[in-house]
């Protein structure tokens, strides 16, 4: 009754990617949201990322705290490890397991409430450490499980579905996360997986911080006439800034034939990433540029997207704390057991 | 009555004056000389300027905790003179400043003032005002070898290897020690009646705190991944730990570090952290005090119900809420044992002195990766943070962590299958996998309902099994914790029970009560939960005095709850002023309370 199972279907003549495994095998449980939310579409995309990454889903720790954001990790990778903790805190169980086993990816699924109220502390700490971890906010403006509470990404003037207008200030994670010194900086939108399937591999395979704040509209309490966060307002103001083409370490690097001048940025992994402006010269590895075109657009009312920011040079946590290339948690007791003797010795100076 | 050898000497003087040094260089001294000796530091939550006070209990006979006298009370501090000249036991003496007037409407006919110009001698000799006033703290420290018969050799020795990198530092120090030494002596006859006499008694033993213990426990334990918010009185646990890690950790060739210290941005991250660490297979832990306890308890709850692994030290201070920061209490008992929502219960260590806050680490590495669940280690201020002469501790290396049921990728290669919350060999135990290790051991951790499979619920059957297997665990963990230990001779009726930093006391006040024909059986706890030899101690006696420094005697509440002892038996004796327990103290109390119960 509460866990629904899918149903087994023979896909056989699916094809294979590189280390053999079918769509179908990135897939996880069936999804309990309602029907027509945004997060189906990130989790479909997370899917559709993970496949064309080529990674073994056991190799991926998915994590998330609490609302209806968080329950999406167990409806995609069903044979990778995850973890639903609690409300706000994600960031402290990826910064735990990401220091014990610094050899896996790390994706951590969060909301609006869960990032942006109880969990900003943590949500900031995060990025202050340069974690190696992609972490995805699936932003609605709305407390949904707790059925229509404005979350503090509601806009000023947005109206709940029983009328009320929001009057405090927005809290725009994109803004705070290039403020804080996050390292890979993108919005997206759920409705536009040909922008949001690149950007998840980019930030899997960047060596730090990686947010993606996507709009993920609430059909059930934040889709009407009068919201910002509606399907049909993200759609009217949304706004390209950049263009991704993530390059896998296999692929020949080729020039796209769109036009216009690309940046090249090489990932730590080997992979690449083309970066094309969409509009305004646009340059994301520009921090104060970044964080100027996004507030000034936002006020505006336009929702700026695109890989915004990027910084490949930032040293991550382990680079900083030195820890050992080995995954800590694999490390024998022999490498760390200093022996009798080295007591003796140390003993020695307590006389 | 205070003799040779066994006498209490307390410095009072001003924070931030460098007296820490000469007091720690004081003790040492008498350590040195064989002579069993405890420092015990009150200080305040400050950095500079006001009191504080280091007492030093010299006892022939070995015993550590505070006796509750102040046989030589040297008062550095004109702010708290009256106090101080207050404080001294009848029969004591006062070595004070003279180079100000004293008050003398605070005579007292009872106490031999013994007066000496520190401050002007060391202005005389020394530049600087910041020398001027360090020096002075180690001029007392030279007086008192000359009224006490410190041996100056061993003081040279000791400065020596203070400043092994800083010759000079050894001559100036000297220099101070030997104007407070020839001062006293051409002054005063010296030595005075309660003097030093070089012992053998110290020979095997250190002088070393509970938090360094516990962090050096922490490196040969295994731990791999610290994470932590400042708090005292448990920050030199950390410091400790990184610290010995630098020395033995980091990998000669590379540079490379085989662990990693998370200073988090508050303790309910600290706690999130050593969780996200064990869930992915590292040993991890956390040292706080009784407000980051507080602030884990979310967290604390989920690692019962999702049965993951986690070390807590608590270095317990005085609550609640802020509370005294730098004084001792046991006060976290209950917090600890049953900390957050639902029905949630934790085993606890409780170790008494720095050479179990070593031992009993490991120890408790290995029952939170075989019960799977949060583990705590409680101490406190006392043991953390003073000096304790503890017997040598030693490592067994045939020591093996014991990393419970985990089935690895070797595992489910030769076609192991994961029944994650299923009690699949009958001590209410599952086993668990790491990520990234295997497909087939993949599994959902999640603090909602979960059925056997670690699916979420909220079947209300299902619900109830998991509740019921997870009180099975704990039916097995009174098994696998440390059991009491006990100190009994037939035919008593009436018993102790005390845990941690208590047993000093304890101890000494047995041996009191015992040359006044008073015999008391003792049973000092290690852990909860409790097993069944508790039960049966408690059963034996017909009265039991549960001795712990709080005020509603929660060790009290725990016999209550968690034993079949009837509470009637169970005789509160409380100490809770944020002092440590002193024997005096304590052994009025327990009179008190045999006066008491024999007039029930």
């Amino acid at each position: 009754m509460s866990f629904i199972r899918k149903p087994s279907v023979n896909h056989s003549q699916a094809p294979t990617n590189r280390v053999g495994l079918r769509r179908r095998d990135y897939e996880g449980g069936m999804s309990t949201l309602c029907a027509g939310c945004g997060h189906d579409s990130i989790t479909a995309a997370f899917v559709q990322a993970f496949w064309e990454l080529n990674v073994e889903p056991h190799r991926v720790a998915k994590m998330s705290g609490i609302g209806c954001s968080s329950k999406t990790p167990a409806y995609f990778l069903s044979q990778a490890h995850g973890i639903n903790t609690v409300h706000g805190r994600m960031p402290s169980i990826a910064t735990g397991a990401g220091a014990a086993n610094r050899d896996m990816y790390f994706v951590g699924v969060s909301g609006d409430g869960d990032s942006l109220s109880i969990g900003l502390g943590q949500f900031a700490h995060a990025i202050r450490r340069n974690l190696d971890m992609l972490y995805v906010i699936e932003n609605n403006g709305v407390y949904g499980l707790t059925k229509g509470q404005f979350s503090a990404s509601a806009d000023i003037g947005s109206k709940s579905k029983r009328g009320e207008a929001n009057q405090q200030r927005p809290i725009d994670p994109v803004a705070l996360g290039i403020n804080l010194g996050a390292t890979f900086v993108a919005r997206s939108f759920s409705g536009d997986k040909a922008q949001l399937v690149p950007l998840i591999k980019a930030g899997l395979s960047h060596r730090g911080f990686s947010l993606i704040d996507v709009m993920s509209p609430c059909v059930t309490f934040n889709d009407h006439e009068d919201s910002t966060k509606s399907y049909a307002y993200t759609r009217q103001f949304y706004h390209p800034a950049i263009h991704t083409d993530f390059i896998p370490a296999y692929d020949p690097i080729e020039a796209d034939g769109g036009g216009g001048e690309a940046i090249r940025v090489d990932l730590h992994d080997g992979t690449h990433l083309m970066l094309k402006a969409v509009s305004d010269d646009y340059d994301p590895t520009d921090r104060g540029g970044a964080f100027r075109y996004v507030t000034e657009h936002r006020s505006r009312g336009q929702v700026v997207t695109g890989l915004l920011y990027l910084n490949e040079e930032k040293e991550d946590m382990h680079a900083q704390n030195r820890t050992s290339q080995r995954p800590l948690r694999d490390l024998g007791y022999d490498k760390l057991n200093p022996g009798s003797e080295a007591l003796g010795k140390i003993l020695s100076r307590y006389r | 009555m205070p003799d040779i050898n066994d006498f209490v000497l307390k410095v009072a003087t001003v924070n931030g004056t460098g007296s820490a040094s000469a007091n720690t260089l004081l003790m040492k001294s008498i350590f040195r000389m064989g002579i069993p000796v405890v420092g015990k530091n009150f200080f305040p939550s400050n950095i500079q300027g006001l009191p504080t006070w280091y007492e030093i209990r010299v006892s022939r006979e070995g015993y550590l905790c505070r006796s509750g006298r102040v046989d030589v009370m040297v008062a550095m501090n004109a702010e708290t003179y009256a106090q101080d000249l207050a404080e001294v036991s009848p029969g004591g003496y006062l070595i004070y400043d003279a180079t100000w007037p004293r008050s003398r409407e605070l005579n007292r006919d009872d106490v031999t003032v013994i007066g000496i110009p520190f401050a002007q001698m060391c202005n005389e000799a020394f530049d600087t005002a910041r020398v001027r006033i360090l020096m002075k703290n180690i001029a007392y420290v030279g007086a008192l070898a000359a009224l006490l018969e410190i041996d100056l050799e061993v003081i040279r020795t000791l400065l020596a290897e203070t400043f092994a990198s800083k010759p000079k530092l050894v001559d100036g120090n000297m220099q101070a020690v030997r104007m407070g030494y020839d001062y006293a002596k051409e002054a005063f006859t010296c030595p005075l009646p309660l003097r030093l006499e070089p012992m053998d008694r110290t020979d095997g033993h250190v002088m070393i705190d509970g938090n360094t213990a516990a962090g050096l426990g922490c490196v040969y334990a295994g731990a791999t991944v610290g994470a932590w918010y400042p708090i005292t009185p448990s920050t030199s646990l950390m410091d400790a730990y990184k610290s010995f890690s630098a020395q033995l950790r980091v990998n000669p060739d590379t540079g490379e570090h085989n662990y990693c210290i998370v200073q988090a941005e508050d303790e309910l991250a600290a706690a999130g952290m050593v969780l996200g660490a064990n869930w992915m297979g590292a040993r991890a832990f956390t040292p706080t005090s009784g407000p980051g306890i507080s602030l884990m308890s979310e967290w604390i709850g989920f690692g019962y119900f999702t049965e993951i692994p986690a070390v807590l030290f608590d270095v317990q201070r005085v609550g609640p809420s802020t509370g005294m920061p730098t004084r001792t209490q046991q006060c976290d008992l209950s917090l600890c044992a049953y900390a957050s929502h639902g029905d949630t219960k934790h085993p606890c260590l409780y170790p008494a002195d720095p050479k179990e806050c070593f031992e009993l680490t490991p120890i408790a590495f290995d029952l939170a990766e075989r019960l799977q669940t949060p583990v705590f280690v409680l101490t406190d201020l006392d043991i953390g943070m003073n000096d304790w002469m503890v017997p040598a501790f030693a490592w067994d290396d045939g020591y093996e962590p014991d990393r419970g049921k985990v089935l690895r990728a070797a595992d489910f290669e030769k076609g192991a299958t994961l029944h994650r919350y299923e009690d699949v060999d009958g001590d209410g135990i599952p086993w668990r996998s790491l990520p990234g290790d295997h497909a087939a051991g993949a599994f959902f951790t999640r603090g909602s309902g979960h059925d056997a499979k670690a699916r979420y619920t909220e079947d209300a059957d299902e619900y109830e099994a998991l509740m019921e297997r997870l009180a099975k665990k704990w039916e097995t963990a009174k098994d696998l914790v440390p059991g009491p230990v006990f100190d009994e001779a037939p035919n008593r009726e009436f018993a102790i029970v005390a845990i941690g930093s208590s047993d000093g006391a304890v101890r000494e006040a047995l041996d009191r009560l015992s040359g006044d024909g008073i015999g008391l059986n003792y049973m000092r706890l290690r852990a909860f939960p409790f097993n069944a030899e508790v039960d049966a101690f408690l059963a034996r006696h017909e009265r039991i005095f549960v001795v712990e420094q709080n005020r509603d005697a929660q060790l009290r509440t725990l016999l209550v709850n968690e034993t079949s002892c009837p509470k009637e038996k169970l005789i509160p004796v409380r100490h809770y002023n944020g002092m440590p327990i002193d024997s005096d103290g304590l052994v009025a109390a327990v009179r008190d309370a045999l006066v008491e119960v024999a007039a029930a």
